[in-house]
């Protein structure tokens, strides 16, 4: 007995402490994971002993192991165990491994609650505070029910470490629990006037996170806030109070006014002299309360635009100085500084396009910075200043940008963005949609993007909108289907391939307007096709039966009725290729089509007229749906879908069953609220399967302004023989649209514009300047006149009648904020009520067993 | 909110990390290795701002030490920066010179110290000398 404790001992002198282990690993650079297993099995070995250091011991190495990325979830129970040991070094070690790798998934949190409530009330303040420290890691929504009192009661402690770092921990305890907010928000807001500035600083941050989310409540704190503004020195505090105004500043337009004096103030004295390069260091951060200035004095001007309709004097000036002060920081040789002032500028493009746009010239240059964070930054500020007049321009630079950019995610980046810009507000800025088309064609030459179907959407929204331009647009897209390198490109699933699918479509549609639809039709059913995605083809087959339509639109009139047949013969040879592919719709459809060309074949040779018919099948406008039509469909009247469209079963039979024998009773009950439960549940399940085949279904278009109907195919392409087209050299190719033609054909549209309108009516002129008031520019180059050379067509979109465009659905139900969102001025509680009711609340969670497990294991 | 604080070396070996949201074990080994290359990407001129995925990163590199920070939008970025900055200056002030060794060794007081400062991805604490009251306390009653 006695050597086994020697043993024992012994072998405790050969374990490892964390050093030892981590010299281990350092030493075993090429058999790093060998080594680490043996180690994991020793902590095994140490943690099924019963002496507590040894525990201890192993936890910690477990730490460092989990930090180099081993699960160690399987040691959760021994945590909680070292967790509760009464020696504070060890009980650290504890809470550091689980504040690392417990989480809500993790089922031994509910042992601990027993422990932690114990520490909390510890005599000793860093018992509380490692508690509190690891607490906050690991917090599930038992857990802040339980121990929210407490940590309430904490909040008062006499410590100031303790009240910091409980009045931090309880706005994780909120947002678990929100009914804990009600009852401590009276205590945090006294925290907010504590002699300590660390305690002050944490209830400042608590109450600007809640506040960030659900401003209104938090009004009423507005002029303590002010106070602390004024008064403290600490930075960090400042920049959170300065964010909460920015916050609050829309809800109350008199605090704008209240705070332009200050915030001015604030700007003057601590940026006027930071920026020297010595000091730069020191006031670093000084500089950081520049972009939380920024946000309150936009949110100050537009709070004092809709107060006062005369419009103050001041807050011009403001937005001016803070321009001002931005592009000091812009021009900036630090990276820093640059970016932050960036992104201040792009906080105040949203409301003051004007005072940041006399500043272009220093965005572009950012563009061409080698930092790409910057250039990101200078690309969003790009967006709000594009015009009618630069668009062209800005774009052509960005496209250079794109053929520099090679195979990185800024390229991406820059594809977006130049669509953005290009498509906002309706294609407002847009003054030659033949430009913007090729454009598009340009980009799909980006080898490994991620947005063909972006592209694709955009082409397709054009084709549509813009009447004018179909002819061309079809044009482009005719050589699209006729080139090779988009068919042996990546087949991704958003790869650039995705463009052949809108090329197709429109194809398809506006094919009146193609030269020679029997060649469009032969290349959509070369057998390369068949490499493509499924939904592509489906298009495809699809389309190639409205141009046959066409086709035979084209040959029957005349008395050229062997084209025609020669078309019916390339279908029906070429479909059978598609009949057989893999993909189910490309079946269907194919099937359907061949079937229906056999069909039309057996009429051509019997004579008969059958074009008229054909085109029948694909007559009729699509037009863009908007996208929540769907749910705007008003149900009709007399409809009520609540009720049962049988009779309800009986519910007259469960009474006579009841005193007869055990298991025949229990059966009927069941069944039938089964039954009327099932229905309900039945109806959810059935609306979540139909959204999920929505969503699954590649051709239910849901926000996309192509229609909803299914497509529609015209017959009829010419034999054309393939010409592969040389793409190596990108902008050079023949046949291709150059747009920088475009760049010179809109300047000298632009002139000829200009001169007309100088012979027209001078006065006509006049009145127009007059009545757009003071903020145009005089002479005629002002934005307004240039008209544009296509006009969008269609710009709404349709709707089911009656229906009004809201959009109150798009707030996440999820989301843990919303619960916050309480009026706390309503409830003013006492401090005894709260106590009473949180521990009634405790008591009765008691009852229901939660605690009884821990009450039996933790003493 | 600060999301997560880490401490990767050159060669991608994490010394130190910390995470105030909770992920996955399994995908924090692809976290960092993605958050180090994109650090290690940049070129000395360049800002230290960088848009990760959801996330902007903070960063700051000491030797060979990339220390990583993980913010959401809200967070200003520059108080953050020197927030880290802070840090370290804790660190040395403890370690008398501290190096990545250092920090390795002694990896749970410098999850003290960290804890000191951060809680629950809020600042709570700035000032050096009550950072390392606690430590220091701690360290007598182990001597003793």
């Amino acid at each position: 007995m006695a050597l086994k404790i020697v043993k024992g001992s012994i072998d405790r002198m050969f374990d490892k402490n964390l050093q030892d282990l981590v010299r281990g690993i350092r030493n075993h650079k090429e058999d790093e994971a060998k080594y680490i297993s043996t180690c994991i099995d020793e902590i095994k070995q140490e943690l099924k002993q019963d002496n507590i250091a040894v525990k201890a011991n192993a936890v910690c190495k477990l730490t460092y192991l989990q930090m180099l990325g081993y699960d160690i979830s399987w040691a959760a129970f021994n945590i909680v165990e070292v967790m509760s040991s009464s020696k504070f070094t060890y009980k650290r070690i504890g809470y550091l491994a689980a504040s690392q790798c417990f989480h809500e998934g993790t089922d031994v949190i509910m042992l601990t609650t027993n422990q932690i409530r114990k520490d909390l009330s510890s005599p000793n303040q860093y018992d509380t505070g490692v508690a509190l420290t690891g607490l906050s890691c690991f917090v599930t929504p038992d857990l802040a029910r339980d121990l929210a009192n407490d940590i309430m009661t904490l909040m008062s402690h006499t410590k100031p470490y303790i009240r910091k770092k409980a009045v931090l921990i309880m706005y994780k305890v909120f947002l678990k629990y929100p009914e804990s907010l009600r009852p401590a928000f009276p205590r945090l807001k006294e925290k907010l006037e504590d002699p300590d500035p660390g305690v002050q600083s944490a209830a400042v941050n608590v109450i600007c996170e809640l506040a960030r989310r659900n401003p209104k409540n938090y009004l009423s704190l507005a002029p303590l806030f002010f106070k602390l503004m004024t008064s403290s020195t600490n930075n960090w505090v400042l920049i959170k109070i300065i964010k909460l105004f920015g916050a609050l500043t829309p809800l109350e337009p008199r605090l704008g006014k209240k705070l332009i004096e200050p915030l001015t103030n604030l700007i003057h004295s601590r940026l006027v002299i930071t920026l020297h390069r010595a000091s730069v260091e020191k006031n670093v951060c000084l500089i950081g309360l520049v972009l939380p200035i920024v946000c309150v004095c936009v949110c100050v001007s537009n709070a004092v635009l809709i107060s006062l309709s005369s419009g103050m004097p001041n807050h011009s000036a403001s937005i001016q100085l803070c321009v001002q002060k931005l592009r000091i920081l812009i021009e900036d040789s630090d990276q820093n500084l640059k970016y932050l002032g960036l992104l201040a500028m792009s906080k105040i493009l949203k409301t003051h396009p004007k005072s940041v746009q006399s500043h272009k010239d220093l965005i572009l240059q950012c563009l061409d910075d080698k930092d790409e964070s910057i250039r990101l930054r200078a690309l969003d500020l790009l967006y709000g200043m594009v015009s009618k007049k630069n668009l062209m321009e800005i774009v052509k630079k960005l496209m250079l940008h794109v053929d520099k950019a090679e195979g990185t995610t800024y390229r991406d980046e820059l594809l977006t963005k130049i669509i953005d810009i290009c498509s906002q507000s309706n294609y407002q800025y847009i003054t030659n949609f033949e430009w913007y088309i090729s454009i598009l064609v340009e980009l799909t030459r980006l080898e490994g993007t991620r947005h063909g179907h972006l592209i694709a959407s955009q082409m397709l929204d054009v084709a549509i909108r813009v009447k004018a331009i179909r002819g061309f647009a079809v044009a482009q897209m005719a050589m699209l289907l006729d080139s090779g390198h988009l068919l042996t490109g990546n087949m991704q699933r958003n790869g650039i391939c995705e463009v052949l699918y809108a090329a197709a479509w429109i194809c398809g549609e506006f094919s009146e307007h193609l030269d020679d639809p029997m060649q469009t039709l032969e290349a959509m059913l070369r057998p390369k096709v068949a490499s493509l995605p499924g939904h592509i083809q489906a298009v495809y087959v699809q389309n190639a039966a409205k141009l046959f339509a066409t086709v035979l639109q084209k040959h029957e009139g005349a008395t050229d009725s062997q084209a025609a047949q020669d078309t019916s013969q390339l279908l029906i040879e070429r479909l059978p290729l598609f009949v057989q592919s893999a993909n189910l719709e490309v079946q269907e459809r194919a099937s359907c089509i061949l079937q229906l060309v056999k069909y039309i074949q057996k009429l051509q040779q019997k004579d008969v007229e059958v074009a008229e018919e054909v085109s029948a099948l694909f007559a009729g406008e699509l037009n863009p749906v908007a996208p929540k039509a769907q749910k705007k469909v008003p149900v009709p009247e007399g409809l009520d879908l609540d009720a049962w469209i049988n009779e309800p079963p009986s519910e007259s039979e469960s009474e006579d069953e009841k005193p007869k024998a055990v298991f025949a009773k229990e059966e009927p009950k069941q069944s039938r609220a089964r039954h009327i439960e099932v229905d309900e549940k039945e109806l959810a399940r059935r609306r979540e399967a139909r959204k999920q085949e929505q969503a699954n279904n590649p051709f239910y278009i849901k926000s996309s302004p192509s229609s909803q109907k299914v497509y529609q195919d015209a017959p009829g392409v010419e034999h054309i023989p393939v010409v592969q087209i040389d793409l190596s050299v990108p902008l050079k190719v023949p046949g291709m649209p150059m747009s920088e033609q475009y760049l010179k054909l809109e300047e000298e549209r632009r002139q000829k514009e200009r001169a007309d309108k100088k012979k027209k009516d001078k006065k006509k002129k006049k009145r127009e300047k007059r009545g757009k008031g003071k903020r145009d520019d005089s002479g005629p180059e002002s934005e307004e006149d240039i008209t544009p050379a296509h006009q969008v067509d269609i710009v709404t979109e349709e709707m089911p009648e009656n229906a009004l465009p809201s959009d109150d659905d798009d707030k996440d139900p999820n989301d843990p904020h919303k619960a916050l969102d309480i009026d706390l001025d309503k409830y003013v509680p006492s401090a005894e009520n709260t106590l009473h009711k949180v521990t009634v609340c405790m008591l009765h969670a008691e009852k229901q067993g939660d605690l009884s497990i821990t009450r039996h294991f933790l003493v | 909110m600060i999301k997560f604080l880490l401490m990767i070396n050159k060669q991608g070996q994490t010394r130190l990390s910390k995470y105030y949201d909770h992920v996955d074990v399994g995908k924090r080994a692809a976290l960092e290795a993605n958050v180090v290359k994109c650090c290690l990407f940049r070129k000395k001129e360049e800002c230290s701002f960088v848009e990760y995925k959801d996330y902007k990163l903070v960063y700051r590199q000491y030797a060979a030490l990339f220390i990583v920070v993980g913010i959401t939008d809200d967070e200003n970025e520059l108080s953050i920066y020197e927030l880290v900055h802070n840090f370290i200056e804790v660190l040395d002030k403890y370690f008398n010179r501290v190096s990545e060794l250092d920090i390795m060794f002694n990896l749970d007081k410098v999850h003290i110290m960290l804890d000191e400062m951060i809680l629950n991805g809020c600042i709570v604490e700035t000032n050096k000398n009550r950072i390392l009251a606690p430590l220091l306390a701690l360290d007598k009653m182990a001597e003793s």
